[in-house]
C-alpha cells in the first residue's frame, strides 16, 4: 500500500507580521516548523505501515527551505520525501495548491491513501485535503479521530461531527484529514536522524508533474485578499471594586451582577 | 566542557534528551508512586531506536558501543533513573550474550533486543552470594542434553518482566568459581518462576524480583561460552556494564544539579534569590565540579572499552562506577538541602533523585567491591613492574 502524507511548512511563531502591500504573511523572519496537525498525519501513516505494511511518502509544496519539514518526516522514518518547488507555484491559494499537490501525487507517487492534517495553523482554511480529493476523484473523510482498520480495499475510520462521532468506511484510494486527537506523534528516531544527515528530497517542478500552468501559482488562484489588518483593541470601561476584605468585595461584585441581571 | 562527540553520538544524546522530556518527565512521579513497570515507555524507546545503541549493526543495533549507551542512559537518567533502568538493565542482561554468545544465539535474540521487543536480565546474586559471587548455590545438574536448574536468585532487576535471563549456576561444585556456567533461560521455561516483586526505596518504576528454579530443564545449546566459564562471563559482563550504572548515576547527579540551580534562582529569602548567597553558591560549585569530573572519567572509560585497545579494563570500569555513584549520592543530598523544606516533599523532584541515587552505590558490585577491584589491579600492576 502506498500512503502519501501532505505536509506543510508554517511559521514557527504565532506572532507573524503581515506584508501591508501584498497582504500576505512575512514568513522569513518568523522561523519555520512543520504544521502541528501534519505530525499527526505522519504518525497515522506510520502506524498504518506498521500494521499493514507499505510505503510512506511525504510531500510538500514550497521553497527550498521547505525541505526541512521533509527531513523531519524522514527522521520519523517515512520512506521518501518529495518537494514540489518552483517560482511558478508562488502565490498559490488553496485551489491552486490542491491542484498542484494532486498533480504531483498522480505523476510522482500514486497513492492508495492520502493523509493530510485537517487544518494548517497559518491559513486556517482546512481546504487543501478536500481539494486534493476532488482533483483526484477520490473519496474523502475529514476530521478523522481514529483509524479502525483497513480491509478489502476499504478504510474504516471514526470522524468527529457535531454532537457525536461517526464510523465511516470508504473505498481506497481515498483522502482522509486527521484531527490532533487521533494520536501522539513519535519523536524522530535515531536511525531516522542518521538518514537525515544524508537526505536530499526528490525535487519536482511544474514540468515534471505535467500540470496546467493556468491552474497553478498566482494564475490559478481565484482568491484575492482585499485587505488584511490587525483589529484595533476596543477600550472597555472598568471600575475597581473597593472593600475591607475579599468577602466584602465578593459581595459587591455579586450584588452588581444580580442588579444588572447578568446572573439571576 | 567539549567532549568532541561525533554527529551520530550527538544525535543519540539529542534523541534521548527529547525522548525523556516528552515521554518520561510528565509521568516520572506517577511511576515512582505506583511502582508500575513502564511498558508503554519502553515500547516507544524501541521505536526511537534507543534500545539497540550498543548492539552491532549486523544484529539490528546502531553499533555505537558502550559510549553510545552511556550517552543515552545519562540523558534519560537526568529525568528519571528508574524508568531508564528498564532499558539500561536490559543492556546488563545483554552483555553476556554480546560477549560470549555464539552466532545462533546472537541471531536468535539480539535483533529482538535491539528493536525493544525483548527485555533482558542478569541473574547472579543470591541470598548468600552477592559480593561473594564465588558462593553461589543455584545448581545445574547435567541430564543428557539438558541441565536441571534448582535454586533462587534474588534482587534481579527486570525480574518478571524480562523475556530472557542470563543465569549463573554451579555445574561442578568441586571446582569452586571455575565450576560455574552461564545459561540463557527464556521466560516461560517450565520450572522457572518469579518470587514477589520487591518494594524499593528508589528506582521504583523498575521491577525487582526473585528468580525461582525448580527442576527447570535447560538445553545445552543455551549455555554461553562453555561449561565452567560462568564466573568469567559474569565478571566480564560487569566490566562492560558498570559504565551503564555510572551513566545512570551521572544522569541522576546532573539532573539534580539542574533542578537545584533552577530552584536557587527562583527561591527568595531575605529579599534575594538564594543563589545570591555564598553558602548556596559553594554547594552548587562543588556539585558542578564533581558532575563534570564524573562525566570525564566515565566518557573516557567508555571510549577506552570501545577502542578495544586495552584488554583488561576492570579497574577503569570500577573507577567510573564507584566515582559516578558517589557523586550522585553527594549531589542529590545537596540538591535536597538546597531545596530545603521543599526538597523533603514529594511535590518536588529532589527527594526522588536522592532515593534513586542510592542504588547506584550498591548494585553491579558495591562501591566497596569496586574499590577492592581497583586496588587489586593497582597492586597487580605494581608487582608486574618489579
Amino acid at each position: 500500500m502506498n500512503i502519501v502524507v501532505c505536509i506543510k511548512q508554517v511559521p514557527a511563531s504565532t506572532h507573524v507580521k503581515m506584508d501591508p502591500v501584498k497582504h500576505t504573511l512575512i514568513r522569513d523572519k518568523a522561523g519555520a516548523t512543520i504544521n502541528p496537525c501534519d505530525l499527526h498525519a505522519l504518525e497515522s501513516a506510520l502506524q498504518i505501515r506498521e500494521n499493514y505494511g507499505g510505503k510512506v511518502t511525504a510531500i510538500t509544496m514550497g521553497p527550498f527551505q521547505a525541505a526541512d519539514v521533509l527531513k523531519k518526516a524522514v527522521g520519523m522514518t517515512v520512506d521518501d520525501g518529495i518537494l514540489v518547488c518552483g517560482r511558478e507555484f508562488a502565490g498559490a491559494d488553496t485551489l491552486a495548491t490542491s491542484y498542484t499537490l494532486s498533480s504531483a501525487i498522480k505523476k510522482v507517487c500514486p497513492a492508495d491513501l492520502i493523509i493530510c492534517g485537517k487544518i494548517a495553523v497559518d491559513g486556517d482554511t482546512a481546504q487543501v485535503g478536500p481539494g486534493i480529493s476532488k482533483w483526484l476523484g477520490m473519496s474523502l473523510v475529514c476530521n478523522v479521530i481514529k483509524i479502525e482498520k483497513i480491509e478489502d480495499k476499504k478504510i474504516f475510520v471514526k470522524r468527529a461531527v457535531e454532537g457525536g462521532n461517526e464510523l465511516v468506511s470508504v473505498s481506497l484510494p481515498a483522502v482522509i484529514t486527521v484531527d490532533k486527537s487521533i494520536n501522539i506523534p513519535r519523536i524522530e528516531s535515531i536511525k531516522g536522524r542518521f538518514r537525515e544527515l544524508e537526505f536530499e528530497p526528490k525535487v519536482v517542478n511544474a514540468e515534471d508533474i505535467d500540470c496546467d500552468l493556468t491552474k497553478i501559482g498566482l494564475n490559478g488562484s481565484p482568491t484575492s485578499v482585499a485587505k488584511v489588518f490587525v483589529p484595533e483593541r476596543q477600550k472597555a470601561e472598568h471600575e475597581l471594586i473597593e472593600g475591607k476584605n475579599a468577602g466584602e468585595k465578593a459581595q459587591k461584585i455579586a450584588d452588581f451582577l444580580f442588579e444588572s441581571k447578568l446572573i439571576i | 566542557m567539549e567532549y568532541f562527540l561525533s554527529d551520530k553520538e550527538k544525535i543519540v544524546a539529542e534523541t534521548a534528551r527529547e525522548f525523556a522530556e516528552k515521554y518520561i518527565r510528565p509521568v516520572r512521579a506517577e511511576y515512582d508512586e505506583t511502582g508500575e513497570f513502564p511498558w508503554e515507555i519502553l515500547k516507544k524507546m524501541g521505536q526511537a531506536d534507543l534500545c539497540g545503541i550498543y548492539i552491532p549493526e549486523e544484529y539490528g543495533g546502531l553499533g555505537l558501543g558502550v559510549f553510545g549507551l552511556t550517552l543515552a542512559v545519562e540523558e534519560m537518567s537526568k529525568v528519571c533513573g528508574g524508568i531508564t533502568l528498564a532499558m539500561a538493565a536490559t543492556a546488563l542482561g545483554t552483555f553476556p550474550l554480546l560477549l560470549y554468545g555464539n552466532k545462533e544465539q546472537k541471531e536468535k535474540y539480539l535483533p529482538k533486543i535491539a528493536s525493544g521487543n525483548m527485555i533482558c536480565a542478569f541473574g547472579l546474586t543470591e541470598a548468600n552470594a552477592g559480593s561473594d559471587a564465588g558462593s553461589i548455590a543455584t545448581r545445574a545438574d547435567k541430564d543428557g542434553d539438558y541441565y536441571i536448574l534448582n535454586g533462587t536468585k534474588t534482587w534481579i532487576t527486570n525480574g518478571g518482566v524480562a523475556d530472557l535471563y542470563t543465569v549463573i549456576a554451579v555445574t561442578d561444585k568441586s571446582k569452586g568459581a571455575r565450576g560455574t556456567t552461564a545459561f540463557l533461560v527464556e521466560k516461560g521455561t517450565e520450572g522457572f518462576s518469579f518470587g514477589r516483586k520487591e518494594s524499593k526505596m528508589g528506582i521504583r518504576a523498575s521491577s525487582t524480583t526473585e528468580l525461582v528454579f525448580e527442576n527447570c530443564r535447560v538445553h545445552k545449546s543455551q549455555i554461553l561460552s562453555r561449561e565452567g566459564m560462568g564466573f568469567i562471563v559474569a565478571m566480564n559482563t560487569l566490566c562492560n556494564s558498570r559504565p551503564g550504572v555510572a551513566a545512570q548515576a551521572l544522569g541522576i547527579a546532573a539532573g539534580a544539579l539542574d533542578e537545584a540551580l533552577k530552584f536557587s534562582l527562583e527561591r527568595k529569602q531575605f529579599g534575594s534569590p538564594i543563589s545570591s548567597f555564598q553558602a548556596i553558591q559553594h554547594m552548587l560549585a562543588d556539585m558542578a565540579m564533581e558532575v563534570e569530573a564524573a562525566r570525564a572519567i566515565l566518557y573516557q572509560t567508555a571510549r577506552t572499552i570501545d577502542s578495544k585497545k586495552q584488554k583488561n579494563f576492570s579497574k577503569e570500569s570500577a573507577m567510573a562506577k564507584a566515582f559516578c555513584s558517589d557523586v550522585a549520592m553527594r549531589t542529590t543530598i545537596n540538591a535536597v538541602q538546597i531545596f530545603g523544606g521543599s526538597g523533603y516533599m514529594k511535590d518536588y523532584p529532589a527527594e526522588k533523585m536522592m532515593r534513586d541515587a542510592k542504588i547506584t552505590q550498591i548494585y553491579e558490585g558495591t562501591n566497596q567491591i569496586c574499590r577492592n577491584e581497583i586496588a587489586l589491579q593497582l597492586i597487580k600492576d605494581a608487582k608486574g613492574k618489579k
